[in-house]
Order: C-alpha cells, then sequence, then structure tokens
C-alpha cells in the first residue's frame, strides 16, 4: 500500500483537475472509453512488469501488438481460419517470441535491451512482409468474436464496463497472486534484485527469465488482439507504434525500478490509468493542445520518478 | 622522534547499522614504519579511507603538520601529502606504466598530454623503487608483485609525505613480499612515512617501528618495537588470550561425508583436486589470495561448473553442474562475497533466509506463509540475529547479522555439508566470535564443515585439518598438531614442506 500510495495520489489529482477543467469528462461515455482504454494498455504494462522486475526490458512489445493486431485479421480474412484458431496461432507465436527472447538472453548471454530492440524492427518488418503494408481488418464481419474489444457489462444507459477493462482485472489478479502468493514471484522479485544470489539460493534463475519474457509476449498478443478486435483496422507500418514506451513508462509510474526486484501489479495498473487519463485529459481541456501530448506526459514521468527516488533516498538516509 | 606529520584527533565514522570508528586516535611522524593492525571490522581500512580523502569523517579533527586540514576528495589528500594504495591495485591493466602514474592528473595545456615530462618522471620513481622497466611497458605484463610497485612509484610521484600500505602483501609470493619490504625500508630512509596495514603479524613483527592497534573501531593500544611481540598484538586485537577466543572442543570424526575426485575447475583446468571431509570434521582451507581457494568452492559448489571430476556427498553425487544440484545433494555454499553473492540486500531478512528452502516447505507452487514464519523465528533464536523484526531489509543489518542470516539461509535445508568461504570477512569481534561458536556446533552435530580463510589465526584457531593451496594445486595437508604460521606459508607459497625441513 505504502508504495502506491505517491501513484494513486496523482490519479486523484489529475482525475479532480479534469474534471473541474474539462467539458463532458464525467459522462458516462468518456469514462467507459478510459476504462477501455486503461484496459486495453494495462495488459501490456502488467506483461513488461514482469520483465522489469528481473531486472531486463523488453522493447519489442509494440511489434508484438502490430504482428498479432495485422496478423489475426490477415489469417481470418484472407486466409479463411477461424477466429478461434488464429488466437490459437497468435499464442503459439507469441510463447515462441517470448521463448526466443528468453533463449538469448539467459543462454547466450545478450543484453535484453539489444535483443528486444532487434525484435523491434524484425516483427514490424515481418509483418509488413506478410500483410503486404495493407491496412487489416475485420471489415463489417465477424461481429461476435469483436464483441471481446467492444463491448461493456452495461451499468447505466450511458456507461459500461467495458470487456478490456475486465479482462484486465482477471489478468491483474491472476498476475497479482503469482507474484505476491506462489514461489515463482518470490524467485522472480530474488532474481531481479541479485541474480547471482538467487542462482547460487538453488532458483533455476534462467528458467524465471525466460518465464517473464514469456509472459510479456503473451500479453503482448492479448492486447494486439484485443486493439483490433476494438478498433477493426490495423496498419502494419504504425499499429501499436511507441506502445511498449507506453507499457514501460505505467510500469516504472506504478512503481517499477528497471534496475529490477521491484514493482507491483496495482501500480502498474494505476500507472496505465494515469497515463491514459493525461491523454483524456490533453484532449478534453481546450488550451491543452494534442501535440502537446508526449511533452506532458514526459514531464509527468520525470517528476513522479524524481519525487519517488527523493523518497527513497530519505528513507534510506533516516534509517 | 619530533613532531608528527600526520595526526588524528577523536575521528567518528557512522555506516547504517555499525559505527566503524569511535573517537580514535592516530599519530605519524616522519620516517617510520607504523603498523595498524586489527581484525576484520576493526575499523582501519576506513580510518584509511578518511585519511586518504576517500570518504568524510562524521567527527573529529585531521591534522597535517600541526594544521587542520579537510579533505573533500583523492586530490585535497594527495596535495596534502598523503597517498594511499589500496589493496586490490587501482591500475589500468591495458595501459602503461607511464600512463598509470599520471592517470587524472596528467601534466600538459589545453588538453595535450607533456609525454616528455610524464616519462622522465616516471623513470625517476621507478628508480627510487628499484623497478627496472621501461615506462612504456604495458601494466598486464607484470607480476602483481611489480604493479605493487608501480603502484608505489605512483604515490612518490605525487610527492607522498605519507604512503598507506592496505594489505600490500596480500597477493604477493614471498620473494615480491621480501623486495616490497625492502622498497619500503628505503622509503623512511628517504623521510617518508608508511602506514603499514597487515593481517601477518609476523610480517609486522619484521617491519614496523611501532604498532597500533584497532579493535571494534577503537584505540586498544599501542606497542612501540621492542613490545612488538606475538602474542601481545593478538591478545590487543582480541581482547584477551586467543586460547580463549577459539572455543574448541575435540570432534568425534564419522563417516567421510564429501568426497572430491579429481575436481577441475574452470580456472585451474590442469589441476585435479582430491580430497575427503569426514561427519564432525572441521577443514581449513589456506592460502595467498589468488591460491584458487574460492574457484575450488564455487567448482565444489558448481556455481561455476567444474570441468571434470566428482564431487560425493555420502557416497552419491557426480559431476557439479548447479548449485540446485548440489543444495539437493546436501551441499550448502556461504560465499565469500556477502552482499554480492549472500544476500539480497533489498529483500526482507524473512524472505532471504526463507530463499533456499521455499520450494521444499509451499504447498503446490502457493507459498506457505505459515512455515516460513515458523522456520524464521527458529532460525532468528537458534543463531540469535539482533534484528528490529525480520521485515526489516537485510541491507541494514550488521555484517555479522548480515552472515547469520546467510547461514540461516543454508541450515533451514539441514546439509551434510558446510562450505564458508571467508565466513568472518568484515564483521566485527563478537559476531565473529558466534559464527567459530555456530561452525563448533555444526560439527558436533555431525555437519561436515569446509572453510576458506585468509586469517592464519582462524585456521589454526578453528580447524582440524587444514588444506594449503598455491596457484590452483593443494599443495599440502597439514594435522592439527602439525599447524605452525610459518609451516602454513611455506605451502601458501609454493615451498615444499619436507625439502624445507
Amino acid at each position: 500500500m505504502k508504495k502506491i500510495k505517491g501513484i494513486l495520489i496523482t490519479l486523484i489529482v489529475i482525475y479532480v483537475a479534469t474534471a473541474i477543467l474539462g467539458e463532458n469528462f464525467l459522462g458516462g461515455y468518456n469514462q467507459g472509453k478510459l476504462l477501455e482504454r486503461t484496459g486495453l494498455y494495462g495488459l501490456l504494462g502488467i506483461g513488461v512488469a514482469f520483465v522489469i522486475i528481473t531486472g531486463g526490458i523488453d522493447l519489442s512489445i509494440g511489434s508484438v501488438v502490430c504482428l498479432v493486431g495485422c496478423g489475426v485479421p490477415w489469417l481470418v480474412m484472407r486466409q479463411g481460419w477461424s477466429p478461434v484458431s488464429a488466437v490459437a496461432m497468435a499464442m503459439v507465436v507469441a510463447l515462441c517470441v517470448g521463448l526466443w527472447h528468453g533463449f538469448l538472453i539467459t543462454k547466450l548471454k545478450l543484453q535484453p535491451f539489444v535483443v528486444t530492440l532487434c525484435s523491434l524492427l524484425i516483427y514490424r518488418g515481418a509483418t509488413r512482409g506478410l500483410a503486404e503494408d495493407q491496412s487489416q481488418g475485420f471489415g463489417g464481419e465477424h461481429e461476435a468474436f469483436r464483441q471481446w474489444g467492444t463491448e461493456a457489462i452495461e451499468v447505466t444507459h450511458e456507461f459500461g464496463i467495458p470487456y478490456p477493462f475486465v479482462i484486465l482485472i482477471v489478468v491483474a489478479s491472476i498476475a497479482w497472486v503469482f507474484l505476491n502468493k506462489t514461489v515463482w514471484g518470490r524467485y522472480l522479485f530474488a532474481l531481479g534484485n541479485n541474480e547471482e544470489a538467487a542462482r547460487l539460493s538453488g532458483i533455476n534463475t534462467d528458467r524465471m527469465v525466460i518465464l517473464s519474457y514469456v509472459i510479456c509476449s503473451m500479453l503482448a498478443a492479448l492486447g494486439g488482439l484485443l486493439f483490433i478486435l476494438n478498433g477493426n483496422s490495423a496498419q502494419p507500418s504504425d499499429f501499436g507504434n511507441f506502445y511498449e514506451l507506453y507499457a514501460i513508462a505505467a510500469a516504472v509510474l506504478g512503481g517499477c525500478s528497471l534496475r529490477g526486484g521491484e514493482g507491483t501489479i496495482v501500480g502498474v495498473v494505476i500507472g496505465t490509468a494515469v497515463m491514459q487519463l493525461l491523454k483524456n485529459m490533453i484532449n478534453l481541456v481546450d488550451w491543452l493542445k494534442s501535440h502537446m501530448e508526449f511533452l506532458i506526459v514526459g514531464v509527468v514521468l520525470l517528476v513522479a520518478v524524481v519525487a519517488d527516488e527523493m523518497i527513497k533516498q530519505r528513507v534510506r538516509r533516516s534509517k | 622522534m619530533g613532531e608528527p606529520f600526520l595526526e588524528v584527533r577523536k575521528i567518528t565514522k557512522r555506516f547504517p547499522g555499525v559505527v566503524a570508528l569511535s573517537g580514535v586516535d592516530l599519530q605519524v611522524y616522519p620516517a617510520e614504519i607504523l603498523a595498524l593492525i586489527g581484525e576484520n571490522g576493526a575499523g582501519k581500512s576506513t580510518l584509511m579511507k578518511i585519511l586518504a580523502g576517500v570518504q568524510p569523517a562524521d567527527q573529529g579533527e585531521l591534522l597535517v603538520e600541526g594544521k587542520a586540514v579537510r579533505f573533500s576528495g583523492v586530490q585535497d589528500a594527495q596535495k596534502s601529502g598523503i597517498a594511499l594504495i589500496h589493496q586490490e591495485l587501482n591500475l589500468a591493466e591495458n595501459l602503461t606504466v607511464a600512463a598509470n602514474m599520471f592517470l587524472g592528473r596528467e601534466p600538459g595545456k589545453f588538453g595535450w598530454i607533456d609525454q616528455g615530462l610524464i616519462e622522465r618522471e616516471s623513470k625517476r620513481v621507478l628508480e627510487m623503487v628499484g623497478l627496472e622497466v621501461s615506462p612504456e611497458t604495458l601494466l598486464s605484463e607484470l607480476t602483481l608483485g611489480k604493479q605493487q610497485l608501480v603502484e608505489i612509484a605512483k604515490a612518490l610521484s605525487t610527492d607522498a609525505k605519507v604512503i598507506i600500505m592496505d594489505e600490500p602483501t596480500s597477493s604477493l609470493s614471498l620473494r615480491e613480499s621480501e623486495r616490497l619490504f625492502e622498497v619500503i625500508r628505503d622509503l623512511r630512509e628517504k623521510g617518508v612515512g608508511v602506514i603499514y596495514i597487515s593481517h601477518r603479524l609476523g610480517e609486522v613483527k619484521e617491519l614496523a617501528d611501532r604498532v597500533v592497534v584497532f579493535r571494534d573501531g577503537e584505540n586498544a593500544g599501542m606497542l612501540e618495537r621492542n613490545e612488538v611481540d606475538h602474542d601481545a598484538m593478538v591478545r590487543m586485537m582480541v581482547g584477551r588470550d586467543v586460547s580463549q577466543f577459539y572455543q574448541r572442543t575435540e570432534h568425534d570424526l564419522g563417516e567421510v561425508v564429501l568426497s572430491v575426485r579429481g575436481l577441475r575447475s574452470v580456472e585451474h583446468p590442469e589441476n585435479e583436486l582430491e580430497f575427503e571431509v569426514r561427519a564432525g570434521e572441521v577443514v581449513g582451507v589456506a592460502g595467498l589470495v589468488g591460491a584458487g581457494r574460492s574457484e575450488m568452492l564455487a567448482a565444489l559448489f558448481g556455481a561455476r561448473p567444474a570441468l571434470g571430476g566428482d564431487v560425493l556427498v555420502a557416497g552419491k553425487g557426480g559431476l557439479p553442474r548447479s548449485p540446485r544440484e548440489s543444495l539437493g545433494r546436501g551441499l550448502a555454499l556461504v560465499p565469500e562475497d556477502r552482499k554480492g553473492q549472500g544476500l539480497i540486500l533489498d529483500m526482507a531478512i524473512k524472505e532471504n533466509m526463507s530463499l533456499a528452502s521455499l520450494r521444499r516447505d509451499s504447498k503446490g507452487p502457493f507459498l506457505n506463509t505459515n512455515k516460513e514464519e515458523e522456520l524464521v523465528a527458529e532460525m532468528t533464536s537458534a543463531l540469535s540475529v539482533k534484528t528490529p523484526g525480520s521485515w526489516q531489509l537485510a541491507r541494514f543489518l550488521s555484517g555479522g547479522n548480515q552472515q547469520k542470516v546467510v547461514l540461516a539461509k543454508w541450515l533451514a535445508l539441514k546439509p551434510k555439508v558446510l562450505l564458508l568461504d571467508e565466513p568472518t570477512r568484515g564483521i566485527d569481534i563478537g559476531a565473529k566470535e558466534e559464527i567459530y561458536l555456530l561452525m563448533e556446533k555444526f560439527a558436533r552435530e555431525g555437519m561436515a564443515v569446509l572453510f576458506v580463510s585468509s586469517e592464519m589465526e582462524e585456521i589454526m584457531g578453528m580447524a582440524d585439518r587444514t588444506l594449503v593451496m598455491h596457484e590452483g594445486r593443494i599443495t599440502g595437508e597439514l594435522a592439527r598438531e602439525d599447524f605452525s604460521e610459518k609451516a602454513i606459508m611455506k605451502l601458501a607459497t609454493g615451498g615444499n614442506i619436507n625439502k624445507a625441513e
């Protein structure tokens, strides 16, 4: 609770500020949209949090989103696969991607940054080749399938809880249990803090690191799937661009340290919500222009990280 | 003797969880060799870092030639004429001797380096230490002993009036050490004050004009040249007679528990190691730094996979491939680098203690927090870990308590063989004694204990039997009745006991 206090306060402050400054912020439609966006991006954030906790990084998330987001409609519409088998295929590909990253990082001792930077380029390039750089989507078909990304559990006439947000809550709960209540979660934190000590304590650290990359890629794939179901159109050249950075930013806002060994799932979800709220604020508040988005997100992130570090140092000194 | 060149008055320094120095005094006169001794954690290195401007003191005064000074960096100390030679040499291996000597203070203008001046000056100081190498030689081509002399030459080139040497012989051969002693005596002739820090009491006796003893961060006493003898020094360091410090009992030796056959480590692939340890036996491993002792333990435990050979625990086993496999067989390793390899500093004591046994105590994949709490409570009281609570981060514990946490992690698995690498490095005297008592207790309970130590006292005080290593080989084995500092040193420097005597 102590760890997420800062980010929770940030969320509330921005929420209240936007409610006062922006138009139609509190409307049911806008609130629903916020939850939906948080749900979609939150999945990516949770994924990358696992990798960050081990002290690694995954820059390929946006490209995996693109691969799956373009690949699934391509399989279904162009190749005539059923949605179920297309989704299964996407998940198998994501599993292989994660295993591959983990293998290169643990067995060949390559740096995660380099490995996933190459992946960022490769998967996007491959997708563009596969889709011949054509926009992919379901057109007007497969309504039932697409509902997973578009529908909501209706609460009032205007406001509902979107399926992607429900999925996020389910995934986040499982991730929370995994990190806090299982042996593996403890192992991840341990090796993120000190891999050598963890290994000498008999932990199969390589296996745990590989697992974290698999989780990250699988959640990126799930996110990519929901993004395309939700948006119904994916341009291979820019679908999912920068999503890895949103995910990493959310994880850092939520208290993950890029040095590893630190992070909470609740923090990442709130961090994602803060990012989406900022975007929403920029849209709704008249005098904030949309081209200022990166500027504002960047500044908020920096302030949050600086504040966090200062508090930590004070705590350390007082001991 | 005149006025001291350097004077330390009531210096105090605190670190999280430990007071490293509390109000110590020290005087260094020109043209004297002052030996500073004390157990690990006595505060010697901390004081030297303060004198060299590496870190500031919390309280107290430094006087150079009677004037109070304040060092805010190494340069300040250098300007005042104080140079520190670290235990681990601070040289860049891929630069030349001359470049190393002037690293960070290259003479010249506008970013151009005056090579001529560097060369002339290097030659001059190299001659002073009697090192006959060209200033253009790459440092990596020199032996450790010669590199040490380069460090001293470097200190001289800064015009140092006081040179601090922190365990300079810890990685030198006997001959290199003797060469170093000559240079040190020579420095004294030239009016330089040398602060000589060492654990080797034999050297201290041979070299020192005066001996100052620290204990637990305080002055424990001073010995003039004619008072310096082995027992007096130990008594001051330990605070009482040695015989009381190492409370050994006779051990009932059982079956052979650990048997190492033809073990080859990555670092010394040409040597096959062979030895056995019995249940209830405490075996020490002595040798110089770099003799391959830690490497042997790492290979034995599978921390760095061995190239070949078998490690059998109670008759079962094989080539050690990973720590996980080894701990399944009943081995446990307390590594030398407590903070880097033993502990997870930013995790709670509780989480550190249960880390190795987590899997055994879990319900399927789920943590069993009740069992974890039980284990932690049991270990905390069995090892008397002093802490405000088991939620405390390992980072904030003192060295001794940290070491107990590492021990607890392994004891939870009830190992048959306990491997300890420098088990008391950097912990205070009280905790040290507790660790010794624990080792005794483990042996009495039938564990086989194998420990590596660079402290002669510790080896001679604790071991039933000692293996001595030199350059990756076991050069000899001594039974308790044959223990002597001389015999161990002889084997540790590659000499053969039988030939020598």
